[in-house]
């Protein structure tokens, strides 16, 4: 487990010195900010939208969608680009190690850009009176942390299918839209629907989650979905020492 | 301390290598010799632990290479050919980094301590994407020393260093050979020559030759060789030692009054030859044995294969 905090920490700080990844912070938090004051001055003063947490949540999780891509794409694709992938797995780290401590590594700085929109909020808060739905904001923040986790999950499994980070940034987008529009198609009611719905990245947010409903199995369903994707990540990784 | 037998590696249906048996002992320095693309990285990295071999099985200090990946790795300093670096680390950075990886206790020292073992004290604190080849090879070797493992593997170690550089590395390696395994490819042969207390020829994925170097050179030789010149006409001289008792072959070498004599292994024919020269009136200038050289026996030995596979 050492390992892996020690890949992690490896990882969080190369976001820091990654232009890559302070163009994303800043592309993320300049979209949202700008959607917000629009919201603010058109949306609330004339009254057509109401103030509450998910003036920010909801841009902020279709932002995050085309954001994980690009902070995702290089952990492990770079390594087995540059070749570095090579020092890393002689050294006494499992697998699964390296897997998990990227997946963590990758978490950290997503979730400081999250932690970063907690502002606005804060400034819905002060701007309204009695001031905003403290619990459906919480239960809408936890429902994104645990979605990005998923997210950012199968990005690491993406990147460690390619050998060169544009593929995996493509990759991994076409599935997390992919995984977006999939609920679109469950219209009916039958069993095929229910299987969708399940599979449905949306649903599990904004049915419930984003409404302020905690529910145990949408929780469940983006842990369940983190753990799958980490797991073949790894299995991708000792794959390609086979081949 | 490291004991291969019959490995071998497909890529998809090629065979990188195939059947390769061979074993390093504690304390030895062992080469491994052929032309590019031999299968010399794809062995070491088998026994470094990055990728199994498809059949076969490897031991290292003890320990499988596919069923103890793990332990493996923990006994083992590898030098990859292309020294993979993190360019944006700092080489104390990077290290650091390495061997928190590897549970080096007092860590900090042990960094201090290699990169003085490599001589880049003034580069410390450096990127490691500004340094040059030969500075990125060494922080490649500093890596594979940091834990202090019993085995190192060095893929082509001196590879884009400078003479000095190169010098100094290969002191480096007989020092380090002294008290662990290591086990190093290359294809300079005067490398091999001087570095190896023993030397493996590989040559399409087969282990063509093996034994010290100048064993190689000896039994490689086959025969003993002599350049013979005397103040004398070529064809006479040619006539007369072919008279001489354990001469095999006499040729014509390059120049005047100049010959190679050849002669069964084993056996000095110089007092005869001299004997017979000077009894018969003529003047001896020059009298001494010729050596195969390591590259004549390497390009020897590889062209063989070469040749029988066309």
């Amino acid at each position: 487990m050492r390992n892996v905090w020690i890949i992690a920490g490896r990882e969080f700080r190369l976001y820091f010195i990654s232009p890559v990844a302070y163009t994303v912070a800043a592309m993320v938090l300049l979209i949202l900010g700008g959607i917000f004051a629009v919201n603010i001055y058109y949306g609330v003063v004339s009254g057509q939208v109401n103030p509450d947490g998910r003036m920010v949540m909801g841009p902020l999780v279709t932002i995050l969608l085309f954001a994980t891509p690009a902070l995702t794409m290089r952990a492990v694709a770079d390594e087995q680009r540059m070749g570095t992938i090579e020092l890393l797995l002689t050294s006494p780290v499992r697998d699964w190690e390296m897997v998990v401590g990227k997946w963590l590594g990758a978490m950290g700085f997503m979730l400081l850009i999250v932690a970063v929109t907690w502002v606005y909020p804060l400034i819905l808060n002060r701007l309204t009176s009695p001031g905003i739905d403290q619990g459906t904001l919480v239960s809408a923040y936890l429902g994104l942390v645990v979605m990005v986790g998923a997210m950012v999950a199968i990005g690491i499994l993406i990147s460690s299918l390619f050998s060169n980070p544009v593929p995996a940034f493509f990759v991994t987008l076409a599935v997390l839209l992919g995984l977006w529009i999939i609920g679109g198609f469950a219209s009916g009611s039958g069993s095929g629907s229910e299987v969708i719905r399940y599979l449905s990245f949306v649903d599990h947010y904004y049915s419930r989650l984003y409404r302020g409903i905690l529910d145990l199995g949408d929780v469940i369903y983006y842990l369940s979905l983190t753990v799958l994707a980490l797991f073949l990540g790894s299995q991708a990784v000792e794959a390609r020492r086979w081949r | 301390m490291i004991q291969a037998e019959g490995l071998t590696k497909f890529y998809g249906r090629h065979p990188a290598i195939q059947d390769l048996t061979f074993n390093a002992r504690s304390g030895e320095i062992v080469g491994f010799l052929g032309p590019n693309g031999a299968g010399k990285t794809t062995t070491m990295r088998i026994l470094a632990g990055f990728m199994p071999p498809s059949s076969g099985t490897a031991r290292v200090a003890g320990f499988d290479v596919v069923d103890q990946s793990l332990e493996v790795r923990r006994r083992v300093g590898y030098l990859p050919e292309t020294v993979p670096l993190y360019p944006e680390l700092s080489v104390t950075e990077y290290l650091t980094f390495m061997g928190s990886l590897r549970r080096v206790p007092d860590l900090d020292e042990r960094v201090e301590e290699v990169i003085v073992q490599v001589r880049m004290e003034e580069r410390a604190e450096s990127y490691i994407g500004n340094l040059s080849k030969g500075l990125r090879q060494r922080v490649g070797l500093a890596q594979a020393l940091l834990h202090q493992p019993e085995v190192l593997i060095l893929d082509e170690p001196t590879i884009g260093l400078d003479p000095a550089q190169i010098i100094e590395v290969r002191k480096l390696i007989q020092e380090l050979g002294r008290e662990r395994t290591v086990l190093l490819s290359t294809h300079i042969l005067s490398e091999a020559q001087q570095v190896c207390d023993r030397v493996l020829i590989i040559n399409h994925g087969v282990i063509v030759a093996e034994d010290t170097p100048a064993n190689l050179q000896a039994q490689l030789a086959g025969s003993e060789r002599l350049m013979v010149q005397a103040a004398m006409e070529t064809p006479e001289m040619i006539e007369l030692l072919r008279g001489v008792p354990g001469v095999t072959s006499v040729q014509p070498g390059e120049g005047e009054g100049k010959v190679e004599v050849a002669s069964a292994p084993g056996r000095d024919v110089r007092p005869l030859v001299a004997r017979r020269l000077v009894e018969s009136g003529y003047d001896l200038l020059e009298l001494r044995p010729i050596g195969i050289s390591l590259e004549e026996i390497f390009l020897q030995l590889t062209h063989e294969e070469g040749a029988a596979d066309a």
